[in-house]
């Protein structure tokens, strides 16, 4: 499954682009279907109440002087985390079919390609050191894909998005280097395996070191506040179709970091550090809400909304209950989906008048109706409304934070009427009024844009409406991960569990 | 103290397991004859066989000899496990660094050394060379006797064995270092430069092994680290002597503060020989200093280790922070020649045999990795020969994809991203000295390495996202001697990131030092 993607970007850079733009395009979207049919396979295989943690799992020896094994796996969040993966993917390059210039499309397919398979090791290595490798690789086609194919001041954007990146994950090596070494001394094996460097049992003093170079990282990848300065430049010197992938895909291996790696490898530093971490969390929804409201650009304008939604998704881990954590890793699909939605409509938007300016558009509404409904369901996705997924995601995270930090939920409760603001203010200064210059005379959108479009938004009201779907998945995970940290829920809970 | 009176006994000479550097110093004295006596159209076909051959045959001798622990010559070469490793690591740097050496079809009047290096740099005799034809054959002489050091100076087991080869090493380089057939004046300044500067060097370690002597009564590696601790009153002495040894090994590896001779070197020699200099002379001089400090004087650690801390610290920032304001790509890898110098000496200061093998691992990649982004260099040209300045680089992905992302790959290499060489070697680097608890000193090195990833990058940034302003900047078509150079050293940079465990096996066969 990895692989396959791998191989699969490797053809089309290989294939000549005089073989024309269209069978490029149909030869890598034939690689995602596989790829995306796989993924069932493999859903289908996957038993959810099944006792071991991870299922599916394959290992062979890669590099024994460290101990280092090619070690795969899945559990309920690693699957939930691939069908976003395997979905998302396609979904973006369908609705960016004419992003990029002929002669550029078999560069353009491949570096997704690539930029797939790598993100999907990173979703199902069970062993640090080849997790490592991958999270760093993610670099690579990501740092091209905006450099290259970006707008505005991309090269500038491109080097701030890696500069943090590395930094953070130079970080992370020096904990992961740390820490074989911890397994080294403590029981004479040099190990990455996940399952074995849990049950080390580091004293406090060393688990506290390891969690803050590990969150570090993690905290500049998700982003949270303060680490979060690199997020909108990208996002904003990124075509919409890139900055999905960027904020609905790779960002989310940072939370996704924390639960697999973070949680379980230093239980005791997690629970006494936790206070910092909920606290950069807050922070985090507040500042990217406001930050939000106060954007002049479209682009940026998402890039804070999904800092303040990465918030809400660190406050639900970092909660310890079940709920909260079973919360945040629906909160990381649904972000996804939303993140998508909206990016993406709103590229629609952008592609059409040729600016990312808010000021620049006016009226939208009159012109283009279909276009302005997709957008307000983007939007009010983002928001959270009832009965779409982000809703379910958003309400189960304050619950479960409710239960534990009953003042920091209500506190990160208001974030939501903040929300409203600039969601609805955005609709409103975009789609109403009177038609501006640069909205008039531009088309409704096509059947391709609407057909990319419809996987998201089925998938968003399905886990609106039917979100035990998803659950059932996950909880196992969170349960599993509330053990691995020995919390238990707070009694009050006990009997709300959904 | 007496000396006595002894009658000098020759040594017995185990020729078998002294194969390796026999045989090329060997062939230098053949090479030697050919240049006097073959008729000057056979001399560099002739070479090049010779080259060649007795380059794979010393390989094959080091297959042959691997699991070795022997002393022979009277104890003045120690065959052992890293000694055979470095050899063998030599031997085939040098094949490719041949094969580069040997191209002719880049520049349109021959090679990259000098038609005759006698000539006045712009007389009419030079003209009148270059219109002939001719090449420097007198260059593979220099080569072979230059790679004979090379591995003698790895297996070298007391000082005075260790001085010959290091100067048998050297010599040859100052020679081929002025020899550049464009930019001769630059080239044969920086020529001078290194000349100099290594003759002081070696100054430096020559008076040093005078006071070692003097404080331990021995010159070879085994009686001064058995007389190290029976004679605590020398200890002022041995140390002095011991620094002074070193200052004249960190020359040679390229560690601040005595580095000042590197970029100019680099840039001013024919930049085939650079990649072989580059590559070779670090492995030659690291292996050497590795037996030194491990072997000779291991029990003065707590002596040594804070010297080189201070010099590993400033060698990895001197390095990164210089390289950052490069404008000329062969001076900026000069810059990261000496960052990589400090990282390598990180493992050094570990002490451990894990570190041992992760110098032995960092030196295989680096080495391989330094000679392909070399030989890429030399590809990239304009009228007036190569074109070695930064900005000149501008949108080179669009006239020659392959050569972007080959240099993007070794720049990646270089830069210690995963799937490349160049992390395995940083991590097992930094693991040696995580465990030898040297973790404060591994947390400055991966923040000099953080710094290190912008200057690399800026080479891709320049390639792949800026529009090249000239048309005169291209790359040259080379002869199949670099393209095989060239695969060979990306392939080895890829396995060995992909999958290094056979070389790890290999080395941790047999990591010790014998004396």
């Amino acid at each position: 499954m990895i692989l396959l993607p791998l191989l699969g970007s490797l053809l089309v850079f290989a294939i000549p682009s005089a073989l024309g733009a269209a069978r490029i395009k149909s030869i890598a979207f034939a690689i995602f279907g596989i790829v995306f049919a796989l993924f069932v396979t493999a859903a289908m295989q996957f038993q959810i109440n099944a006792t071991d943690q991870f299922q599916l799992v394959e290992s062979y020896e890669w590099i024994t002087a460290f101990g280092v094994s090619w070690s795969v796996g899945v559990d309920g969040l690693g699957l939930v985390m691939l069908g976003l993966v395997t979905i998302l993917v396609p979904v973006v390059l369908l609705a960016a079919w004419r992003d990029v210039a002929d002669d550029a499309v078999g560069k353009f397919y491949g570096l997704n390609l690539l930029l797939q398979s790598v993100v999907i090791a990173v979703f199902v290595a069970t062993d640090l050191f080849m997790f490592y490798v991958f999270f760093e690789l993610m670099l690579v086609p990501m740092y091209f894909l905006i450099g290259r194919y970006g707008v505005g001041d991309r090269r500038k954007a491109a080097v701030k998005f890696l500069i943090f990146s590395l930094v953070g994950g130079l970080i992370l090596l020096a904990g992961v280097i740390s820490l074989w070494v911890q397994s080294l001394r403590i029981t004479e094996i040099g190990s990455f395996n996940l399952e074995f460097l849990s049950t080390l049992g580091l004293n406090i003093e060393t688990q506290r070191w390891l969690f803050v170079a590990f969150f570090i990282a993690f905290a500049i990848k998700a982003p949270l506040v303060p680490v979060h300065s690199w997020l909108p430049d990208a996002a904003q010197s990124s075509t919409p179709a890139v900055a999905v992938l960027l904020i609905g895909i790779l960002d989310k291996v940072g939370t996704y970091a924390m639960l697999r790696f973070l949680l379980p490898l230093f239980p005791e530093a997690s629970a006494e550090l936790a206070p910092v971490a909920l606290t950069l969390a807050t922070l985090s929804i507040f500042y990217g809400a406001l930050m939000a409201i106060g954007s002049k650009d479209m682009k940026r304008l998402m890039a804070y909304v999904s800092i303040s939604h990465f918030g809400f998704i660190v406050l639900g881990i970092f909660a310890f209950t079940t709920q909260g954590i079973s919360g945040a890793m629906f909160y990381m699909f649904s972000h996804g989906l939303s993140t998508a939605a909206l990016f993406l409509a709103v590229g629609y938007l952008m592609q059409r008048t040729g600016s990312s300016e808010i000021s620049d558009h006016a009226g939208a509404f009159q012109i283009t109706p279909l276009l302005a409904g997709l957008i307000l369901f983007g939007g009010l996705s983002s928001v959270a409304l009832p009965g779409l997924a982000s809703f379910i995601a958003e309400f189960t995270v304050l619950l479960g934070t409710f239960a534990r930090y009953p003042i920091l939920a209500g506190f990160a409760t208001l974030g939501i009427v903040v929300a409203a603001v600039y969601a609805l203010w955005l609709y409103q200064r975009t789609m109403t009024g009177h038609p501006s210059d640069a909205v008039s005379g531009i088309k409704d959108v096509s059947g391709r844009e609407v057909i990319a479009l419809s996987p998201v938004i089925a998938l968003t009201l399905v886990l609106g409406f039917v979100p035990q779907l998803a659950f059932d998945l996950l909880n196992p995970t969170s349960e599993k991960v509330m053990q691995q940290v020995s919390q238990v829920d707070p009694a009050a809970l006990i009997d709300g569990e959904n | 103290m007496m000396i006595p009176t002894q009658v000098f006994l020759q040594p017995s000479i185990d020729w078998f397991v002294i194969s390796p550097f026999t045989i090329l110093l060997g062939a230098g004295v053949v090479s030697l004859l050919i240049e006097t006596f073959a008729k000057r159209s056979m001399r560099r076909p002739l070479q090049l066989l010779l080259v060649f051959t007795s380059l794979v045959a010393s390989l094959a001798m080091t297959a042959m000899l691997f699991g070795t622990q022997t002393l022979t010559a009277g104890d003045a070469v120690a065959i052992d496990g890293p000694g055979i490793a470095l050899q063998a690591i030599i031997a085939l740097v040098a094949i490719i660094g041949a094969a580069g050496l040997a191209e002719n079809k880049v520049d349109p009047s021959g090679d990259a050394f000098a038609a005759r290096a006698s000539a006045i740099p712009g007389s009419s005799d030079e003209r009148a060379f270059t219109q002939a034809g001719w090449y420097s054959t007198e260059i593979w002489t220099l080569f072979l006797f230059a790679v004979g050091g090379m591995q003698l100076f790895v297996v070298a087991n007391d000082l005075l064995t260790m001085f010959i080869a290091l100067e048998v090493m050297s010599l040859p380089l100052y020679l081929m270092a002025g020899m550049a057939r464009r930019r001769r004046l630059l080239s044969q300044e920086a020529a001078l430069k290194y000349f100099v500067l290594g003759a002081y060097s070696s100054a430096f370690f020559l008076f040093g092994a005078a006071l070692v002597y003097g404080a331990t009564g021995g010159i070879n590696f085994d009686d001064i680290a058995f007389a190290i601790p029976t004679r605590p009153q020398m200890s002022t002495l041995l140390v002095t002597g011991v620094v002074l040894i070193l200052v004249g090994m960190l020359f040679k590896v390229g560690s601040a503060p005595f580095h000042q001779w590197t970029p100019d070197v680099y840039q001013g020699a024919p930049t085939t020989l650079t990649a072989f200099m580059a590559a070779g002379v670090k492995v030659a001089a690291f292996g050497a200093m590795m037996r030194l400090v491990y072997s000779a004087f291991g029990s003065l650690i707590w002596d040594w280790r804070p010297i080189l801390w201070a010099v590993t610290l400033i060698t990895m920032f001197v390095g990164v922070f210089v390289a950052l304001v490069q404008s000329d790509i062969k001076r900026m890898l000069a810059y990261s020649s000496i960052a990589h110098a400090g990282f390598i000496m990180v493992g050094l200061i570990s002490g451990t045999n894990a570190g041992i093998i992760s110098i032995l691992f960092y030196l295989t990649a680096y080495a391989f990795t330094t000679l392909g982004i070399f030989l890429l260099v030399s590809l990239i040209r304009d009228a007036s020969g190569e074109a070695s300045g930064i900005e000149s680089w501008r949108g080179l992905a669009s006239k020659s994809p392959i050569t972007a992302l080959s240099i993007t790959f070794l720049m990646l290499a270089l830069a210690g991203f995963p799937l490349t060489s160049g992390f395995i070697a940083k991590f097992s680097i930094f693991a040696s000295a995580i465990q030898a608890e040297q973790t404060p000193l591994v947390l400055l090195a991966i923040l000099a390495s953080a710094i290190a990833v912008v200057f690399y990058l800026r080479i891709v940034v320049l390639m792949y996202f800026r529009r090249s302003e000239s048309d005169e900047v291209a790359v040259a078509i080379p002869s199949n001697f670099t393209i095989i150079a060239l695969v060979v050293s990306i392939l080895m940079t890829l396995i060995l990131g992909v999958y290094p465990q056979p070389l790890f096996d290999l080395l941790a066969q047999s990591p010790l030092f014998i004396r």
